[in-house]
């Protein structure tokens, strides 16, 4: 078990800056999820933890010592792969005993490791079958079980479940979840996918073209988005933005339809903003907060709850309605937002208004 | 859906694979059912008459020491051919698998000797090591080593081994590389992780993981050694010296045309045939199916 700290580590391709300087500690026993989009440099910063790649400048410790020259091998942290990278001619007893052979364990050790992991993990029927008889959720248990049997001081997970069916990704999502409650050990985990941040995560980066844009517990970005980027990539549906222009003391946001801009908010304010609000904060029927007139132009039922895709003076809108409670497409409806669940961003810059700023 | 390309004519396909046919009968089972038939007659060494013997030039080839000889020199020249080639052409390739920059050139320039021809080649090797004007001979004589392939039968096999495996390490780097390349990275890295050294990844990993490559390689050099090396034994040792380096292609060759033995060279031919045949089911019965892990 160990604690993580990333200070001001860069990386480089030749004359392109991927990873602008990032400052961050994942405390010891703490999950923490790096999300963005692809492209963002999240892996390579997960990589630049394992080893595998080296940073350009900037240090990174574990458990208080620095690793940047050490071999990822010395560095005891494992990895799980998005391919799983399971040595095809090896059983599963022989994937999970390698790392442990190669550290000169005593059989009875590797054997009770093995056995451990694998009562854990539910591998036990398997362990003489070799990886191409396996379904993709064993699979991935195998890649778990090589890394827990190692009892590393931090697990880092690669997309991991990206490669499994939506139905197998919500279970393995769990089962991570309840592994890491057993285990508490530091966990280092990337992802593209919002949901799987949402839920695993004790804490989340999120990341955009290299840069730790926000970082907090899930349900404190999700509330309180610090950037349009964060604002948009956290939560789904996503939020819906409307390009507005500074009117005195509110912000009209087309159709001449103006909302009031909070006093605090006022004086750090600049002509050209974007106004966010949730989906499920558009309410249908609602008799408090500001009216919209919106056209419901398409529907996705899902059920429970129904996505109104709606027009408001050319700007799509989403809202999150009861799923029984569904007009027809076509209809032109009032929905209602109170003036609390109104996001302020500068569109220039991207950051969000606060007050006293 | 039907994938294959139907034709309505009856007579154009047949057409079409009729120039195919015609080079494999003219050229291919015309001289095996001439060399089969031969292999029965025993022949005046003018030519001028001959007559059916039955299998004696059978029974009199595995009578024959030096026959015999000739299929140890055979099985020698070839796993000597192999193994070198192969392992060299291993060590290239997990080397080239890891450079960068320039990796292009690199790999285009170990490509090259493939395109030299077998007999250019035993003559280059020839001339470097020519007893009396070779340049490397120079320098072994400097190290205080007597060289001289023309006497020393050893030597004389050293050289066409090299001559060999210097052509066929081009073609097996090729194979070798591919098959690398295609091991995912993450694998290794994974290995990596797990704490392997380079050496221990290579032969737990990498190694059992190309192994489909190796076993295809093995058969492709072992026909290579055994039948393709003609030229660069004629042009170089000729066989020599007393039979040394005289593989049973070379001396089928030998027996038929310098021996003027036409009956035992066909005879000779037609052993050969059943180890093409036997090598080719090895081949197709082993390499067509992935070798499992």
């Amino acid at each position: 078990m160990a604690e993580i700290v990333l200070d001001g580590v860069t990386k480089s391709f030749g004359k392109t800056e991927v990873i602008h300087p990032v400052q961050a500690t994942i405390a010891d026993g703490e999950f923490v999820v790096i999300v963005g989009p692809s492209g963002c440099g999240k892996s390579t910063l997960l990589r630049i933890i394992a080893g595998l790649e080296t940073a350009t400048a900037g240090e990174i410790r574990i458990a208080g010592k620095r690793v940047n020259e050490v071999e990822p091998k010395d560095r005891n942290i494992a990895m799980v792969f998005q391919n799983y990278a399971l040595y095809p001619h090896m059983t599963v007893y022989g994937n999970m005993a390698y790392g442990l052979k190669i550290r000169k364990l005593s059989r009875a050790d590797i054997e009770q490791r093995v056995q451990r992991a694998a009562k854990i993990l539910e591998l036990g029927p398997y362990l003489q079958r070799k990886p191409r008889e396996l379904s993709g959720g064993q699979r991935q248990r195998v890649a778990m079980g090589r890394a827990i049997v190692r009892e590393p001081a931090a697990f880092l997970f690669d997309e991991p479940l990206s490669n499994l069916d939506a139905k197998l990704r919500v279970q393995m999502r769990l089962e991570i979840q309840k592994l890491h409650r057993e285990l508490r050990t530091t966990s280092v985990y990337v992802t593209h996918d919002q949901v799987e941040a949402m839920t695993l995560a004790d804490r989340m980066f999120v990341i955009n073209a290299g840069t730790i844009e926000q970082a907090g517990a899930p349900i404190e970005v999700y509330d309180d988005p610090a950037t349009l980027f964060v604002a948009g990539f956290i939560g789904s549906p996503s939020m819906n933005f409307l390009p507005g222009r500074r009117e005195a003391d509110g912000v009209e946001v087309g159709g001449g339809m103006k909302v009031p801009l909070p006093e605090a908010l006022r004086a750090s304010a600049p002509q050209s903003l974007t106004v966010g609000v949730r989906p499920e904060h558009l309410e249908l029927g609602g008799t408090e907060g500001l009216p919209f007139r919106l056209n419901v132009e398409t529907i996705e039922a899902l059920g429970a709850d129904s996505l109104l895709h709606t027009n408001f003076h050319g700007t799509p809108l989403v809202a999150r309605v009861d799923g029984h409670a569904a007009p027809a497409a076509g209809e032109t409806l009032t929905f209602t937002v109170l003036p609390r669940h109104l996001y302020f961003f500068d569109t220039a810059s991207g950051k969000r208004l606060r007050a006293g700023r | 859906m039907e994938k294959r390309v139907v034709f309505k004519s009856a007579w154009l396909p047949y057409a079409l694979v009729a120039p195919q046919i015609a080079i494999t009968v003219i050229f291919f089972f015309w001289p095996a059912i001439e060399a089969v038939y031969y292999a029965f007659l025993v022949q005046d060494p003018f030519g001028l008459s001959s007559h059916f013997v039955w299998f004696q030039n059978f029974t009199e080839l595995f009578a024959s020491p030096e026959y015999l000889d000739s299929f140890k020199t055979t099985a020698v020249f070839s796993v000597l051919v192999a193994a070198l080639g192969m392992s060299i052409a291993l060590l290239l390739a997990a080397m080239a698998d890891r450079v960068i920059r320039g990796s292009l050139a690199y790999k285009t320039m170990l490509i090259w000797p493939y395109a030299v021809a077998p007999a250019i080649a035993g003559v280059l090797w020839a001339f470097m090591f020519s007893p009396s004007i070779g340049i490397v001979t120079y320098y072994l004589l400097k190290l205080g080593l007597n060289w001289n392939w023309v006497i020393n039968g050893n030597q004389a096999m050293l050289l066409v081994v090299m001559a060999a495996a210097y052509k066929q390490v081009s073609y097996n780097f090729l194979f070798f590389l591919a098959g690398l390349q295609s091991i995912p990275r993450s694998m290794i890295e994974a290995a990596a992780i797990d704490g392997a050294s380079p050496v221990r990844r290579f032969w737990t990993i990498i190694f059992p993981l190309i192994s489909p490559t190796t076993f295809f390689l093995l058969v492709v050099n072992i026909v290579y050694a055994f039948f393709d090396t003609f030229g660069v034994i004629d042009a170089t040792t000729q066989g020599g010296p007393a039979a040394a380096t005289e593989i049973l292609v070379y001396k089928v060759y030998y027996d038929g045309v310098k021996a003027a033995d036409l009956g035992g060279s066909s005879a000779q031919s037609v052993i050969l045939m059943f180890i093409v045949i036997a090598l080719t089911v090895v081949q197709f019965r082993f390499v067509e199916r992935k070798v499992q892990y």
